[in-house]
């Protein structure tokens, strides 16, 4: 569907990878060259001292919070996988709702602009302000809406639970790693995650 | 510290007024700001209203109410760490040279175009580091860790599920064990903790969408997915354990039942079908029944009644909260009744109300209550479902707000004079006959 960005993958596939990524190398996320529906917050850039990702305030389209991932000077492979991953997962995210939202929008600008013209009604009342239409007519494009959209959100629905499950057992992974280096070797620098 | 930025925010302030007006944001900020400042106006506390991320620790009375509403910011604790990196933001935009000499000649001159521009620059300046400072590391700090559980895991409905299971024990008609009571208490406490953290989990961009679930932690970036799951991890093996070898096995099974009917059939089902609010039903129905297993160790009529109940009750109340959340369901692609058969969503309703009246009925045939129970919680199901009936005829935001609301106190009225009316125990009759 076109909301996976990896083709042919199956869900037996996802955790294979994320169980046997340390050992087989990087697994080869593939480069998205255009961030499509990017957030139109400016720039963030972390302070160089932090060790922690940062998290920005919701993008005005998609609601969605961006995340600063932090790359770690010794970074081992499973963290960099990790953190492509979740990149990647964020920007699927970031174009769905982006997508999504706005279409609703506009639907339902369009709606309530056709009903209006059907009823011989101007888009503004006697006051001035934005016409609006009755709950009960609203709840027909709602109803509408949600119908066109039910393969759509069923697609998104379970690629997400698949995608939020792997980041979990991958991150479950970098922790033990984590706890391992900072218990059996004298290297201190390896932060916890949260 | 401050004193002299005082100066420069008082003509930032005034700037800002006049581009306020056309920038919609600020000028509801700053409306907000008015209402709620009005009584204490003039200190420099409100007119740091841009700065509203360091009001909570320059003075400790202010602070929450200067905060616009809207805004999702984090606890005023988190904030203690980052007080370098904003102390950077402050010196950053004291550096513009438009206002930093003389605030004095930042005011409502006759000369507009320059005015504009300035006041573009302050904006945009404002705006971007307003943006910078929203940004916040995600980092637990200890101090935060019990409120942000109790968010993860949805503490008030996590307690009415307790209140729901301790009204089960307490109507079974066994001698009250004080010690397996805190155990059940405990146990469907922790195992719903678990269920709701798993439900946050899952739901991120959903709740991201909607604007009463937006300023739970998970999508606040306060947790991580993975601290999230061992938390519930953490609540669902004691949390089963107690009620399997604490109290007794079938308790202990149903719990986990519900946990697993909650996490993997109603939350993925709220977007597939809307069989989920029958699902939802019957998820807020196994605690009293939970309860009376606890007690008595089998599931008898009583249990049924009561999870029967707890079953009917959530119709009303979920299908009037729902009547008002179309628009938000219907964006985020949830299936629910209220959008896509408004009329079954009523009827449902209706039905369920008047259904309260007749399990009230049966509780006295079934031994639980005595027949003044009918009588008593009579006026309370009557007004519910006449409530129920005037959101049917009428369906709008009105009527289904009353019967929300109504359906708030509804339960646990109903629970008390069940508890009240409760079947005196049978065991004092047996050891009279077994002694003489």
């Amino acid at each position: 569907s076109e909301n996976c960005i990896f083709p042919g993958e199956s869900w037996h596939c996802l955790l294979c990878i994320s169980f046997f990524s340390d050992s087989c190398g990087l697994y080869n996320v593939p480069k998205i060259k255009k961030r499509l529906y990017l957030s139109q917050a400016p720039e963030f850039i972390p302070p160089e001292n932090s060790q922690y990702d940062w998290i920005g305030p919701p993008d005005p389209v998609s609601n969605l919070r961006p995340i600063r991932f932090h790359v770690a000077a010794n970074e081992s492979t499973l963290e960099k996988h990790l953190r492509l991953f979740r990149q990647e997962t964020e920007e699927w995210n970031q174009k769905f709702w982006a997508t999504q939202n706005s279409s609703f929008i506009k639907e339902k600008e369009e709606f309530i602009t056709s009903c209006l013209k059907a009823e011989g009604l101007g888009l503004k009342d006697e006051n001035g302000g934005k016409r609006k239409l009755s709950a009960e007519k609203m709840a027909e494009f709602y109803k509408d809406f949600l119908n066109k959209n039910w393969q759509k959100h069923a697609d998104y629905n379970k690629e997400w639970y698949k995608r939020n499950i792997t980041i979990t057992f991958l991150m479950g992974k970098v922790t033990l790693q984590m706890f391992w280096k900072r218990r059996y070797t004298s290297d201190r620098s390896w932060y916890l995650p949260v | 510290m401050y004193k002299p930025s005082c100066h420069r925010m008082t003509g930032l302030f005034g700037v800002c007024l006049f581009q306020g007006l056309e920038n919609g944001r600020y000028s509801r900020n700053l409306m907000q700001l008015c209402k709620q400042a009005q009584p204490r106006w003039g200190t420099f506390q409100h007119f740091t209203f841009l700065k509203r991320l360091y009001v909570t620790k320059m003075s400790n009375g202010l602070c929450q109410h200067a905060k616009p509403k809207q805004e999702p910011l984090g606890s005023p604790l988190v904030e203690r760490p980052h007080l370098a990196q904003e102390q950077t933001v402050i010196r950053h935009v004291q550096q513009i040279p438009a206002f930093s000499q003389d605030p004095s000649t930042v005011t409502f001159s006759s000369e507009e175009k320059k005015e504009e521009n300035i006041s573009t620059v302050v904006s945009e300046i404002t705006h971007e580091s307003g943006e910078v400072k929203q940004w916040k590391e995600i980092r637990v700090h200890l101090e935060d860790l019990p409120g942000i559980y109790a968010r993860l895991s949805k503490i008030k409905l996590t307690a009415l599920v307790v209140t729901t299971a301790a009204a089960g024990y307490i109507m079974a008609p066994v001698p009250f064990d004080l010690s397996v009571f805190l155990l059940t208490s405990v146990g469907t406490g922790l195992a719903s903790c678990a269920a709701n953290s798993i439900n946050q989990y899952f739901e991120v961009p959903f709740d991201s969408n909607m604007n009463r679930t937006k300023k739970r932690p998970l999508v606040r970036g306060q947790l991580s997915p993975l601290h999230a799951v061992t938390f519930a991890g953490a609540c669902t093996v004691p949390g089963i354990a107690l009620l399997t070898f604490g109290v007794n096995p079938l308790t202990g099974a149903l719990g986990a039942f519900n946990i697993f009917l909650y996490t993997c059939c109603y939350t993925p089902l709220k977007r597939l079908s809307i069989a989920n609010t029958w699902v939802g039903a019957l998820v807020g129905a196994i605690p009293p029944v939970m309860g009376w297993t606890a007690a008595t160790g089998s599931l008898g009529a009583g249990a049924l009644l009561m999870g029967a109940i707890l079953y009917s009750w959530q119709f009303p109340h979920f299908n009037a909260l729902s009547w008002n959340l179309r628009e938000d369901y219907s964006r985020g692609g949830y299936r629910m009744m209220s959008v896509t058969h408004p009329a079954l969503c009523k009827k449902v309703a209706l039905r369920h109300s008047l259904a309260l009246i007749g399990l009230s009925a049966l509780a006295p045939a079934l031994d639980v209550t005595t027949w003044t129970f009918p009588l008593i919680s009579l006026p309370i199901n009557l007004y519910i479902s006449y409530l129920s009936f005037q959101f049917y005829r009428d369906s709008d935001r009105k009527s289904a707000r009353k019967l929300f609301f109504c359906s708030l106190w509804h339960l646990p009225m109903l629970l008390l004079l069940m508890l009240t009316c409760k079947k005196a125990c049978t065991s004092k009759e047996d050891t009279l006959v077994t002694s003489s």
